[in-house]
C-alpha cells in the first residue's frame, strides 16, 4: 500500500506538471493514444519473463522518435500521427499480450508494486519535473509566437523531442496505475481542470501537478477500500475534481 | 557619399524560395543606422518572409549582412495563441532580468494596471505595447516591427508609433517596419521600401503622397535592381 501511494504521488506529480503543457500544445489526446503504443512493449516484456514497463518505455521512446522525425518531414500535427500509429501498435499489442494478462495490462493494478517500481517512479518522477521544468519557458515561448522563440535561438525541433520523449517517460511510469488505457487521463484532466481556474502560469502549473496527485492518492486510496482496480476510480476522482473546479467557476466567477 | 561604417544593413540579391515558389526576387538594399524604413506592399508581397530572413529564421539565397554590433529586436504581426495563461510579468521575465516596471513604463503602460493582467485579456493596442516591451527589454539597437492588420484602432496606433518614434530617437534605434498604412509610413518613417516580390520603390517616405508612387506600389509590380541603396539617394 505504501508503495502504491509512494508511485500515486510521484506519478500524480509529474503527469499533472507535463500535461500542463499538453493540454496547452492542444496535445492532450495525444499522451492518450501514445500509451497504446506501450502495449506491444509490455507484451514483449511478459513474454521473455523482463520488467514490462522497461519494455513499454523502449516502446514509446521509439515510437515518439519515429513521431518527431515524422512530424519533421511531413508537417502532419502530433495529433494526427499518433493517431496513425497508435492504432497499429494496440492492434499488435492485444495479439502479443497473453490473455491472462490482458485485462492487467490495459486496466493496470497497482497492488502488485514493489520497492523497484516505486523507486523507478520517483527517479522518473523527479527527472521529468526537472528537466519540464528547464524547456517549459522554451515550450510556452514557441506556442506563443514561434517567431519570438526563434529569434531567441530556441531551437523548437529540438525542445519538442526532448518533449516527447519527457512524456512518454511519464505515461510508462502512468501504466503502473492505471493501465495502458486510462492513462491518458492523468496527463489531461488534471491540467484542464487547472486551466479553468488559472490566469497566469506558475498557478497553473502548481494546480495541475496538484490536482494529478490529489487524483492518483485518491483513486489509490479507495481502490484500497472498495477493493477494486484503481484506475477507473483515479479517472473518477479526477473528474470530480474538474467537475468541482467547474461549479467554483460557475458559481464563484473565480479565477486565481 | 557618407562613410561605410554608417550603414547598419546591406541587402544583396536577395531571394528566398518557399515550396518552390519564389516570395521573394533578386532583392538589393542598404540602410544606415537610425533611420525608420518602411516596407510597404500588397497582401502576400513578401513583407513578412523578409523579416523572417532578416531574423535569420528560414533559409535564403544572396546576401544578408548586420554591419558591426548588432542586437535585434522583434514585434510580430500577431500571437500564435492568446489563450496561454500568462500573465504579463511572467512573459516579460522570459527575458532574463529586465527592469520589468521601468520597460512598461517605456512604451506608455501603467506597470500598476497590466501586470498581473493574462495575454489573453489586452485589448490590441495593450498587447501591441506589451510585445515592444518583450523587444525592447534587452535593448536591441535595430527593431523590426511587423505592423498588426486588426486588433488596433487608428487612434492608438497613432499613438503606438508615437511611442516608438520617441523610443528609437532616445536610444539611437534602427527601425525597420511594416505597415500598409501610407499616412503611418509618411508620418512615422524616413525611407520606404515597396516589395511586390521583388523591390518596386526605394525612396524617401514623403515621396508616397505621390499618385504615381503610388501606382507603382500597388500596381502591377515593375521591378527595380538597385546596386546602392543609401540615405534617401539610391545608387543605381
Amino acid at each position: 500500500m505504501v508503495y502504491s501511494l509512494v508511485v500515486g504521488v510521484a506519478v500524480g506529480l509529474s503527469a499533472g506538471y507535463i500535461g500542463s503543457i499538453m493540454v496547452l500544445e492542444k496535445m492532450a489526446l495525444v499522451g492518450d493514444a501514445l500509451s497504446h503504443v506501450a502495449l506491444p512493449g509490455i507484451a514483449i516484456g511478459l513474454l521473455l519473463n523482463f520488467n514490462p514497463f522497461v519494455g513499454a518505455f523502449a516502446f514509446l521512446f521509439i515510437s515518439a522518435v519515429i513521431i518527431w522525425q515524422l512530424q519533421r518531414v511531413t508537417k502532419l500535427s502530433f495529433e494526427t500521427l499518433v493517431g496513425a500509429v497508435f492504432t497499429l501498435a494496440l492492434a499488435i499489442g492485444i495479439l502479443l499480450v497473453p490473455q491472462t494478462d490482458l485485462l492487467e495490462v490495459l486496466f493496470g493494478d497497482i497492488t502488485k508494486v514493489d520497492l523497484i517500481d516505486a523507486m523507478a517512479a520517483i527517479v522518473v518522477s523527479i527527472a521529468v519535473i526537472v528537466l519540464t521544468r528547464a524547456i517549459y519557458r522554451k515550450i510556452v515561448l514557441s506556442l506563443i509566437s514561434e517567431e519570438l522563440a526563434a529569434s531567441k535561438g530556441i531551437n523548437v525541433a529540438r525542445t519538442n523531442l526532448l518533449f516527447l520523449l519527457l512524456v512518454s517517460l511519464t505515461v510508462a511510469i502512468g501504466i503502473m496505475i492505471t493501465g495502458t488505457l486510462l492513462v491518458g487521463f492523468l496527463v489531461v484532466t488534471p491540467a484542464a481542470a487547472a486551466r479553468i481556474v488559472s490566469g497566469n502560469l506558475s498557478r497553473y502549473v502548481k494546480l495541475s501537478a496538484a490536482f494529478g496527485v490529489i487524483a492518483s492518492v485518491a483513486g489509490i486510496l479507495l481502490s484500497d477500500i472498495f477493493n477494486i482496480l484503481p484506475g477507473p476510480l483515479v479517472v473518477f476522482s479526477g473528474v470530480a475534481i474538474f467537475a468541482a473546479v467547474i461549479i467554483v467557476r460557475w458559481r464563484m466567477k473565480f479565477t486565481f | 557619399m557618407e562613410a561605410p561604417g554608417d550603414y547598419i544593413l546591406k541587402v544583396t540579391k536577395l531571394s528566398i524560395e518557399i515550396a518552390n515558389q519564389k516570395i521573394v526576387d533578386n532583392l538589393s538594399f542598404a540602410i544606415k543606422k537610425g533611420i525608420t524604413l518602411a516596407i510597404v506592399g500588397p497582401n502576400a508581397a513578401g513583407k513578412t518572409t523578409l523579416f523572417r530572413a532578416l531574423l535569420n529564421l528560414i533559409p535564403y539565397g544572396g546576401h544578408i549582412e548586420w554591419i558591426g554590433e548588432v542586437k535585434i529586436g522583434y514585434v510580430p504581426q500577431t500571437l500564435s495563441a492568446r489563450d496561454i495563461p500568462i500573465s504579463v510579468k511572467e512573459f516579460l521575465s522570459f527575458k532574463n532580468g529586465p527592469d520589468i516596471d521601468q520597460v512598461l513604463a517605456s512604451v506608455g503602460l501603467n506597470p500598476g494596471a497590466v501586470l498581473n493582467k493574462s495575454l489573453g485579456t489586452l485589448s490590441g493596442g495593450q498587447l501591441r505595447r506589451v510585445l515592444i516591451a518583450w523587444a525592447i527589454a534587452d535593448k536591441p539597437n535595430v527593431l523590426l516591427f511587423d505592423e498588426p492588420t486588426t486588433g488596433v484602432d487608428s487612434d492608438s496606433e497613432e499613438a503606438i508609433y508615437g511611442m516608438l518614434r520617441r523610443l528609437t530617437a532616445k536610444e539611437n534605434i534602427t527601425l525597420i517596419l511594416i505597415s500598409h498604412d501610407l499616412h503611418i509610413i509618411r508620418e512615422y518613417s524616413d525611407y520606404v521600401l515597396a516589395l511586390n516580390k521583388c523591390m518596386v520603390f526605394f525612396g524617401e517616405s514623403k515621396e508616397v503622397a505621390n499618385p504615381a508612387i503610388q501606382k507603382l506600389i500597388y500596381g502591377e509590380p515593375v521591378c527595380r535592381v538597385y546596386g546602392e541603396a543609401h540615405g534617401g539617394t539610391i545608387g543605381l
